[in-house]
Formats: C-alpha cells, sequence, structure tokens
C-alpha cells in the first residue's frame, strides 16, 4: 500500500477507538444474560435520570477538557515565545482591535437566559408528558420493600453503608465531604487557571475533584444497577433472586492475622492495639503517596517511551508542581492530606478490602469498629 | 385644560406629548385651544362669546373631533403612552447604549446582573448556564409545588388519596406532579453539573472561595429538599426510602441512640437525633407533617436566602471569573506572601 494517501494519524486511531469499542460492548453485550433484568432496572422511572446522567457526565468532561487542550496549547505556544505573550489576546476566543471589550445585558445575556429557559421548559414538558411519578403502593410499615432503595442521588450514602458502620457511613462521610467540599478551595494553592479550562496546569486539583466526583457517580451506579434484593451485589444483566442468600464469610482483618498464629491478637487490648496501628499506618502511606502524586509532572507519551524515562517521571518531581508545593502552607497541606486520605483513598481501599478480600473491619474497639 | 400649561421655556409638557419635537408641540397646543375656543396666549376659563346655535354647537364638534385624533394619534405608539411609561421607565431604544443599560438596572429581577458584562462570558461553553438552568429549575419547581400544595394534605389518611386525586381527577394534575418530580431530579444533575463547571474553569479561587462555600450549602439544600419531598406521598417507595435515610442518624455519634458514646450520654430512640427529625421513633404522622414543613417552607426558605446571597457574591467577586486571559506558568510567584 505504498501508493495510499497518507492520512493523518489521527483519524486512523479513531478507527481503531471505534472498533475496540465496539467489540467490548459486544463482549459485554453477551455477557447479559437478562435483558428483561436490565430493561427493568434502566427504565423504572425513577431510575431515568441516572441514566441520564451517566452521558451528560461524558459529555461535559469531553466538552470541558476540549478547551482545556485548546487553552493549554495557547500556553505552551506563549510560554515558549515571551515576546508573543506581552501582545498576545491571551485567549483562544476570537479578538479584533476594533472591539468593545463588554457587551450589553440587555439584550445578549437576557436573550440566551430566556432560550435556556424555553428549552429547560420544553425538555421538562416532554419528559413529564412521556413519563410518570411513580407512586407504589400506601405506606406499610408492615411490608418491607425489598430492595428498599433511597433516591438514586442517595445511593452513594447507601452503597457506603456496606462498607463503614452506620454512624461512619452516615454521618461521618458526609459531614466530611460537606467540609472537605468547602475547603477545597482554601487548600488549592495554586494561582493559575482562574477562569479559564485547563489541564496542564492544575492537573492535581482538578484530578483530586475528579476522582472524588466520579467515585460518587460509581456508587451511585453499583447501588443503582447492581444491588439486588437483600442488597446483594448482581452482575448488570443478571436476574434478581429474591431468594438468594449471601453467607457472609466476612472477617475482621485481626482474625485473618491471628489465624497466621499470633493469637494474642484475638483478645482485648491487642486486638484493639492491633487495629490502632493498621489505620495510623494507612494514613502514612496514603500521605506518602498523595505527596509523590502531587509532585509528579505531566506524563507524556515520551514517558511510557523506555524504563528509564518512566522512572525519571517517577522519582524527579515536575518544575511546576514543586513551584506550587513551595506555595502551600503547611496547615494547607496537612488539611488536604487528611481529606485526600479519610475520603478519598478510604473509600476505595475499604471498598475492595470489602468485595476483594471480604475483609469486614480493620479496626475493632470495645466502643466503634472501622 | 389647565392640565396642559405651555412650558415658559417651550419645552414640551409632560404626558402624551412628551418626546414629541417643538412644532408638533405647537401644533397640538393650536388645536386644543381651539377646541377650547380660548383666545391665542390664554387658557383660563373666559367669558363664552356670544353666537348663533349653530357655531355654538358646531365649533366645538369639530374641535373635539379634531383634538380626539389628534390624540389617537399620540396613542399609535404605546410606548409614549403614560401607561407604559409609568411600568417601563426606560426607552426601548437600541441605538442609546444608556437605555441598554438602564433597562437592566431599572428592572428588579434583571438588576442582579450588572448592566455590562465581558464579551466572552456569554459563551455557553463556558458556564455551560449550569447555574442559571439550576436556578430556573428551582422557580419552576417552586411553582409546580405551590400548585400541588392546593391539593394535598399532609395528614396520613389524606396525603396518598390526594396523590391519587390529582393523578386522575384534577384537570393536569398528572402532569404537574410528573413536573415537579423530573424538575427536582433534574436540578440535582445540574448542580453537581454546575459545581463541576467551577471546578474545571478554576473558578472557586481566590476572591470565590466564600461563594464557593455558599454554592456547597446550595447544593445540601438541594439534596434535602429532594429528600423531604420523598416522603410526602406516603407511599412504600418514600416510606422505606425515608426509614432507611433517618436510620442512620440512630448511628450518630454523641446524639443517636445507636451511636458510639450515644448511649452513654443518656440517649434513647425517644430522645436522640432521630426522634428530633421524624418527631417519634417511627416514620409516622408526626413525620410526615415535619416533612411537609421542612420541603415547603422550611428549606426553600434557607435556600432562598443563600441564593440571593450567591448570586449578590457572584457581582461582588467581579462577576463571572472568566473566560480569563490565560496565565502563564512562569508569571507564578514562587512564595506566598
Ligand atoms: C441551588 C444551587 C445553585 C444555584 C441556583 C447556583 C447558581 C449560580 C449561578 C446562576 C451562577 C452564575 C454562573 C453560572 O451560571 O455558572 C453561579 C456561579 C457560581 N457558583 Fe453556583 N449555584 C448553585 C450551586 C453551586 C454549588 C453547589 C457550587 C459549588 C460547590 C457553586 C459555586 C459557584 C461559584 C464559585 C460560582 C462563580 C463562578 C464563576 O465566577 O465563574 N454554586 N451559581
Amino acid at each position: 500500500m505504498a501508493m495510499a494517501i497518507p492520512r493523518p494519524r489521527g483519524a486512523s486511531r479513531k478507527w481503531v477507538w471505534l472498533i475496540v469499542a465496539v467489540v467490548v460492548v459486544g463482549a459485554l453485550a453477551l455477557m447479559v444474560q437478562d435483558w428483561h433484568q436490565l430493561w427493568k432496572i434502566s427504565s423504572t422511572p425513577d431510575n431515568i435520570p441516572i441514566v441520564a446522567m451517566i452521558p451528560l457526565v461524558v459529555f461535559f468532561t469531553w466538552l470541558g477538557f476540549k478547551q482545556s487542550r485548546a487553552n493549554d496549547e495557547l500556553i505552551e505556544r506563549l510560554e515558549a515565545d515571551p515576546q508573543a505573550a506581552k501582545t498576545a489576546h491571551r485567549k483562544t476566543l476570537p479578538w479584533r482591535p476594533g472591539w468593545a471589550r463588554e457587551l450589553h445585558v440587555w439584550p445578549y445575556l437576557v436573550r440566551i437566559e430566556f432560550m435556556a429557559a424555553l428549552i429547560v421548559t420544553i425538555v421538562l414538558f416532554v419528559w413529564s408528558i412521556t413519563l410518570n411519578a411513580p407512586l407504589e403502593e400506601p405506606a406499610n410499615p408492615n411490608l418491607t420493600m425489598n430492595p428498599s432503595k433511597a433516591p438514586w442521588y442517595f445511593l452513594g450514602l447507601q452503597e457506603m453503608l456496606v462498607y463503614f458502620d452506620p454512624w461512619i457511613a452516615g454521618v461521618v462521610m458526609p459531614s466530611l465531604l460537606i467540609i472537605g467540599l468547602m475547603v477545597f478551595p482554601y487548600v488549592d494553592s495554586n494561582p493559575l487557571g482562574n477562569g479559564y479550562y485547563s489541564w496542564r496546569q492544575r492537573r492535581f486539583a482538578t484530578g483530586m475533584f475528579m476522582w472524588g466526583f466520579y467515585m460518587w457517580i460509581i456508587l451511585i451506579i453499583i447501588g443503582t444497577f447492581i444491588r439486588g434484593p437483600g442488597w446483594i451485589w448482581f452482575w448488570p444483566g443478571q436476574t434478581w433472586d429474591h431468594n438468594a442468600v449471601v453467607f457472609d464469610r466476612n472477617r475482621d482483618l485481626h482474625e485473618i492475622i491471628a489465624g497466621w498464629g499470633l493469637t494474642k491478637l484475638n483478645v482485648y487490648p491487642w486486638k484493639a492495639i492491633f487495629g490502632g496501628i493498621v489505620v495510623g499506618s494507612f494514613y502514612l502511606v496514603g500521605g506518602l503517596f498523595f505527596h509523590w502524586l502531587m509532585k509528579r509532572a505531566q506524563m507524556s507519551r515520551e514517558t511510557f517511551r523506555s524504563w528509564a524515562n518512566f522512572k525519571r517521571w517517577a522519582t524527579v518531581p515536575g518544575e511546576l508542581e514543586m513551584k506550587i508545593l513551595q506555595r502551600t502552607s503547611i496547615l494547607q497541606y496537612l488539611t488536604f492530606q487528611f481529606f485526600a486520605i479519610s475520603i478519598l483513598l478510604a473509600f476505595p481501599v475499604k471498598l475492595l478490602l470489602r468485595l476483594l478480600f471480604t475483609i469486614k473491619y480493620v479496626w475493632v474497639t470495645p466502643w466503634f469498629n472501622i | 385644560m389647565a392640565d396642559r400649561p405651555d412650558e415658559p421655556n417651550g419645552k414640551p409638557a409632560a404626558g402624551n406629548g412628551d418626546g414629541k419635537p417643538p412644532e408638533e408641540q405647537a401644533d397640538i397646543n393650536k388645536l386644543l385651544r381651539a377646541s377650547s375656543g380660548l383666545p391665542e396666549g390664554k387658557l383660563e376659563a373666559v367669558e363664552p362669546r356670544r353666537a348663533g346655535v349653530v357655531t355654538k354647537v358646531r365649533d366645538p364638534a369639530v374641535a373635539l373631533a379634531e383634538r380626539a385624533r389628534a390624540e389617537f394619534e399620540g396613542y399609535k405608539d404605546p410606548q409614549q403612552t403614560q401607561l407604559w411609561k409609568s411600568i417601563f421607565r426606560v426607552s426601548h431604544d437600541r441605538s442609546d447604549p444608556r437605555n441598554r443599560s438602564l433597562a437592566v438596572l431599572s428592572n428588579v429581577f434583571l438588576h442582579l446582573h450588572p448592566a455590562k458584562i465581558n464579551r466572552d462570558a456569554v459563551r455557553y461553553n463556558f458556564t455551560w448556564g449550569m447555574g442559571g438552568i439550576t436556578f430556573y429549575l428551582f422557580i419552576v419547581l417552586t411553582f409546580t409545588g405551590v400548585l400541588l400544595m392546593y391539593y394535598y394534605h399532609p395528614v396520613k389518611v389524606q396525603a396518598f388519596k390526594d396523590i391519587l386525586y390529582l393523578e386522575h381527577d384534577v384537570p393536569f394534575g398528572k402532569l404537574l406532579r410528573n413536573m415537579h418530580r423530573w424538575a427536582a431530579h433534574l436540578m440535582v444533575i445540574t448542580t453537581w453539573l454546575h459545581m463541576f463547571r467551577v471546578v474545571l474553569t478554576g473558578s472557586y479561587k481566590r476572591p470565590r472561595e466564600f461563594n464557593w462555600c455558599v454554592g456547597v450549602v446550595l447544593l445540601v439544600l438541594t439534596l434535602l429538599l429532594s429528600f423531604t419531598g420523598y416522603l410526602l406521598p406516603d407511599d412504600q417507595l418514600g416510606f422505606w426510602a425515608v426509614t432507611v435515610g433517618t436510620n442512620m442518624a440512630r448511628a450518630t455519634p454523641l446524639l443517636g441512640h445507636e451511636g458510639p458514646f450515644g448511649p452513654q450520654l443518656g440517649m434513647t430512640p425517644f430522645n436522640d437525633v432521630r426522634f428530633g427529625l421524624l418527631g417519634g421513633s417511627i416514620v409516622d404522622a408526626n413525620a410526615l407533617l415535619r416533612s411537609y414543613i421542612w420541603h415547603c417552607i422550611g428549606i426553600p426558605l434557607v435556600a432562598s436566602i443563600f441564593m440571593a446571597v450567591h448570586f449578590w457574591r457572584i457581582r461582588k467577586d467581579g462577576g463571572i471569573s472568566g473566560p480569563a486571559p490565560v496565565m502563564l506558568d512562569s508569571e507564578m510567584k514562587p512564595l506566598r506572601k
């Protein structure tokens, strides 16, 4: 095919992606045993919003990152050319010298608002005409709903009940989430990227938020599509078996270790001390992990070209990242570490411990268990 | 007639002649004088002239018709009427930038906006309009919610029946209920996407940190609004969702009777935080009433206040954060002062 017209590389890669996507979706579809069950869950009126939200989140992530990329390229260009940086308009948006800087709100903004309101109204009308709000039987305290699920936006919380005791899942975690969100702007000491999309300049902060945001959505998806009667794990497409019973072999961490010969761990106070040490080490290792992560420079294709390159990436901190770290006060740093370890890390770790290793508690004390 | 005196400086008088060029105004004044049968230059009532009966009747009639025609001319442009001007203080003149600003500033609903904004800030790719859509959904919810309140009794024997009544008998009742439901779900989604946008554009950074916190409170209130509304149909769905939800409150540390250190502090099912939320130890009539009041009065009131602060702060923090000119890595100062 030496005569073939050279095609831009991006175009052929798009085809590869498309084929991979088709194969993956096809393989997943083959694994579905019970389409009816899947349809029943997805088409439940109260689940439609989460079904709609998944493509919306994907779309807006794409929309944001498309703009980030354009800005990042501009930044790189200006960074390389100090003279241009002095004269450039510094936006990816068109600009001509004669143009006014500002627009009148009336009518230029008000008409956009009006159109947006109109479109939302139409969407709501169509949605409300085609889909009815659910109404079950009258409330009956003697007839337990199984599964008894909260509305979809709370299923993340409800799913957490599997991994943590109610006082953590229901009270401590939500409080930490709210406070964690509130301190977010105060621990981000990076002045770059204020008011424009950029990935390059704020990878760590954006990445941390997205870690939490997507984790939350994944928990909701688990709670909506995977949890069936008795809050048992049914893969999407598996039939919900209302008589299914799972014999929980869940053990506590200290029991496993004690089984290796350290029988002392089965009794107090050793049990509690052991758990404390485990949790303490978790915070230590987690702290080291985030400390390492926040200093990493941006990966590129070069990073994966050779082992040496990868090693350099993993050991030599990025320049921009070190500058940001220097600006961070000790209080900002510690606050960030606390919330990052307690929410962003504790969550998936506990989830994996439970689902893969069937470990219930890592720290057992007479007063509380974690 | 005395209410239309000529102003000495020849400026048009207030009223429907406003804005007319002086010559035209003079013509109108002439007509007015003719209709009142008064001599030139004077508008006060004077001694009636002696004249024949025909002239006595015809002259004023013709003059009156003339006057009516002239007045009617004035009504052809509704924007020049007293009624219009009393409502809209600013004429809708496209060519005058001052009027465009005043159109916003003199309107109570629009004046949360500045008169002018950054030309790039209207790009919907930047904000995605998400905050605005969230606010609009809140308005839709308030509107449909109030209409629903006309049909709903927060009473155990009645609540469920009211929903059935709404669905089957009230004209457009089903549509009303559906719209309230789906707008609520949509509002949760748009609030999250709005927050996501604020992160991606770094808009929470100085000086907008506090407004971000106000936003977080709004997010929590939005979720609480949804949650309290869930119980109101008093069906199995809401009942069990709220039962599961409030059972967590039992385990509140210190304040719940099953939480760490709760029993030690004397917490029982009849005095702990869950009891306070439900107005009882089970989800029952009191819980329904409390839910209703939180849902229809308490939380919307607090949310409105926080929204007012949120919008006010957007203005005070210098408007929407961008799209701002990009800053270069090399322009960052290494140390914080
Ligand atoms: C009921 C919920 C909310 C309403 C009605 C609302 C409304 C708005 C509106 C209309 C704007 C103007 C810009 C835009 O449309 O994006 C805005 C901006 C903003 N919102 Fe919200 N918001 C809500 C929730 C939140 C939440 C949950 C957060 C963050 C946690 C937040 C943080 C902000 C910030 C920081 C700005 C300034 C953005 C900028 O300057 O670019 N808001 N909000």
